[in-house]
């Protein structure tokens, strides 16, 4: 018994006490800003692994990005990463970045349904499915209930079964063979439901964007209610999306 | 005969090229030695036919056999040919590759059950939701089936229990979910930081170790020489990786026997282990960090003092709670003599890694075929004899403290950045290269093969969790269905590395 007091003890405060105002440790490469000046555009958007960057004028897709930092690297004074990890949006526009942006990203408060803040802002259940997700997203999902970043304390938490769940949460480009599995679970929620897609993979496709190993019928089938970009997802960029989508807004 | 080591790279024509059934005996032969095991057995379309190219390493001498022969394409091969898996269980999901992938027939393989359902398979009629899997009939017996979606956040894969009340008989473990075709991607993105970023994103949680495996691959093609900082930094990478996991993975096995302190103390043990990863280069499961031929987040001294300020902080309360964890007679009570590999089993089915290890098997690329800088390491393997999920929680702690007490020891002398790198070169045509890296998980093999352009024509990845799934199938029979949990976590192999 003492010892357990004692590593409790030793363990001190670990929790994150604010998770909307916490600054991440490092170099977390968030929201990009692109600074106006002429560079090789072509060189510029032949850098990225996943055709993130587009030109005239030189855009960022978040929805595409894997945040590898390689255009930054290059073009230290045209691209800079902040460390603003509040990117995710319900509007799939909204995570384009466009030279010279500097405003945060935020949700179209139009685009939340009713129903969403009437019942799920005090508690939210969410189911998970991984779909070809490679186990980065997932990683993440599951840290963002520990006791650092505590996501239960605001009543967001992950069920073990669809039938208990307010929501789906989508990782992973959604292989061929996950799109029945995928299918049968979001049909077994029950109304109303939300649907949040976790990471670049399933915003885009990712780095599998083309393979004929996919089948991402299922994402045009329905409205999406929560795009939360990373390569994986960061803790934090989920919980303030998740929060910001279910807050009552007067 | 041709033998390589690690991370060569030889023309394609130096392979010699035998008959199938000399082939068959060569291979079969070298696996009658006990340091003798098959890291990577496959086939792909060449020149109309399909080519074999088997590598089997030698544990000894730190060298690799590499052999190939051919079939001829599908339609041809009625009858079927003898299997490599009758003379050696090890070579059982390589052939079950080959057939699926081909439609080559076996005339003498145990069990043909479909590896993945990858979607340029032989056979399209076969699909996943349509598999049937292996019944028992009788009246006193039931099935379980579990996923492939499962109840926490875990990846997709799906367990069939056939269960005498609540005791496990046999479970059967269909994989496939998660393939999204990545061995093609290889080929069809043709930009190196495409490929370097399929390898960190074949599976999430060994990202230092299969992309370092993608660029000692690549950089042997290129015939690149990484200078020393590039081997650190992978070096690093690769033992703060294991760290984190395994860490990660302790507290998992507490969640999955009930105790709580132990799942919130280790959870949070791992933040910043994973955190520091940020700090160095942007992303907490180290994504961005490995590039053949460069590295965009040099290992400065104040990344090294950081690094030992963190080990300094984690050791103490890191063994604190190890010590309570392993004296518990509630965890070591399920802890013990629960899901057991037999050394038999570990041998014969050719397990690699953590599950060889606990098995009594010193089975560690680190120490017989050794990459970057872990030439120098002196590297003796944590091994355990049980086999059980209490060996699996020990080896988790040892290998801890050993990779601490590694990255300790380079962080005394870290390596000043080389600034006037030379560029990466074009990969050599027709050539073939092999390499081996000890992940946390064990042993993860890339294979790579560039056409008469030096375009790469193949590309071959293999998962150390491709050998140790049936591992996991045979260690819960006869257990209580309730502890298949703590022993899937004990494993915790990956979904998404085994379907590519």
């Amino acid at each position: 018994m003492i010892d357990n007091v004692k590593i409790l003890f030793h363990q001190g405060k670990q929790f994150i006490p604010d998770v909307t105002k916490a600054t991440p440790p490092g170099i977390f490469r968030g929201r990009p800003i692109i600074h106006a000046g002429k560079i090789n555009e072509q060189a510029l958007i032949d850098l990225c692994p996943t055709d993130a960057i587009s030109s005239s004028p030189i855009k960022i897709d978040l929805g595409k990005c894997t945040f590898c930092g390689e255009c930054a690297v290059a073009f230290p004074d045209k691209i800079k990463f902040t460390t603003d990890y509040k990117i995710a949006s319900n509007e799939r526009e909204r995570l384009v970045i466009k030279e010279g942006d500097d405003v945060p990203v935020t949700l179209n408060p139009d685009l939340i349904r009713k129903e969403i803040t009437n019942y799920f802002s005090g508690s939210l259940k969410l189911r998970q499915v991984s779909a070809g997700g490679d186990n980065s997203c997932e990683l993440e999902l599951n840290a963002c209930s520990n006791v650092n970043f505590d996501m239960g304390r605001f009543g967001i938490d992950f069920v073990a079964s669809p039938r208990h769940a307010d929501g789906i949460v989508i990782t992973g480009p959604i292989s061929e063979n996950m799109a029945e599995p995928l299918q049968i679970c979001y049909d077994a929620i029950p109304d109303p439901k939300i649907i949040i897609l976790a990471g670049i993979d399933a915003i885009s496709g990712g780095i599998f964007i083309g393979s004929p190993a996919l089948n991402r019928s299922f994402l045009s089938k329905y409205k999406i209610d929560l795009y939360v970009p990373g390569n994986p997802i960061h803790p934090l960029t989920f919980i303030n999306g998740v929060l910001d989508l279910i807050r009552k807004r007067n | 005969m041709t033998t390589i080591k690690n991370n060569q790279c030889i023309p394609l024509a130096s392979i010699p090229v035998l008959e199938y059934e000399q082939f068959l005996d060569h291979n079969t032969t070298l696996l009658r030695e006990n340091h003798n095991h098959c890291v990577n057995y496959y086939g792909f379309p060449y020149q109309g036919k399909i080519k074999l190219i088997c590598c089997i390493a030698n544990d000894k001498e730190g060298t690799i056999y590499v052999s190939s022969s051919s079939f001829p394409s599908s339609d041809e091969d009625k009858p079927g040919q003898r299997s490599f898996t009758k003379y050696n269980l090890s070579f059982e999901t390589f052939e079950r590759e080959i057939h699926e992938n081909f439609g080559i027939n076996y005339v003498d393989h145990p069990w043909l059950k479909p590896l993945r359902f990858p979607h340029d398979r032989a056979d399209k009629n076969n699909t996943i939701t349509n598999y049937p899997f292996f019944k028992i009939e009788s009246e006193e017996l039931h099935e379980v089936g579990v996923g492939p979606i499962h109840a926490g956040i875990i990846e997709p894969g799906h367990f069939r229990f056939i269960c005498n009340g609540e005791q496990i008989l046999h479970l059967e473990i269909q994989h496939g979910f998660q393939h999204r075709g990545i061995e093609n991607l290889f080929l069809e993105k043709k930009k190196i930081v495409q490929r370097s970023t399929l390898a960190e994103n074949i599976t999430g949680d060994t990202v230092a170790g299969h992309t370092t495996a993608f660029v000692n691959v690549w950089e042997g093609l290129c015939g690149y020489k990484a200078e020393e900082d590039l081997q650190f930094s992978r070096t690093i990478a690769l033992e703060l990786e294991r760290v984190a996991v395994h860490t990660g993975d302790l507290s998992g096995m507490c969640t999955d026997v009930a105790y709580q302190l132990g799942n919130s103390v280790f959870g949070r043990l791992r933040t910043p282990v994973i955190n520091y990863f940020q700090t160095w280069c942007g992303n907490r499961l180290s994504k961005s960090l490995i590039r053949p031929g460069k590295n965009n987040f040099p290992f400065t001294n104040d990344l090294g003092e950081k690094l030992k300020n963190l080990f300094d902080k984690f050791e103490p309360d890191f063994d604190e709670m190890c010590e309570e964890l392993f004296t518990l007679p509630t965890t070591l009570g399920r802890f013990e003599k629960t899901g057991i590999v037999t050394n038999e089993q570990a041998v014969s089915i050719g397990t690699v890694g953590m599950i060889a290890k606990t098995c009594g098997m010193e089975r560690d690329i680190r120490k017989t075929h050794p990459h970057d800088l872990y030439p120098s390491f002196d590297h003796n393997p944590v091994v355990k004899r049980h086999g059980d999920v209490y060996s699996r929680a020990q080896i988790r702690r040892d290998e801890i403290k050993q990779s601490i007490s590694y990255i300790r020891k380079m962080i005394q002398n870290i390596p000043s950045e080389n600034k006037n790198r030379t560029p990466l070169s074009q990969p050599e045509v027709n050539s073939f290269c092999i390499s081996l890296v000890e992940g946390w998980r064990g042993e993860i093999c890339h294979c790579a093969i560039t056409d008469e352009k030096g375009e790469l024509m193949h590309y071959k990845i293999k998962d150390p969790s491709l050998h140790n799934w049936l591992a996991l199938a045979l260690a819960v029979r006869n257990n209580e269905i309730s502890d298949f949990p703590i022993c899937n976590k004990s494993f915790d192999l990956s979904y998404s590395g085994h379907d590519l």
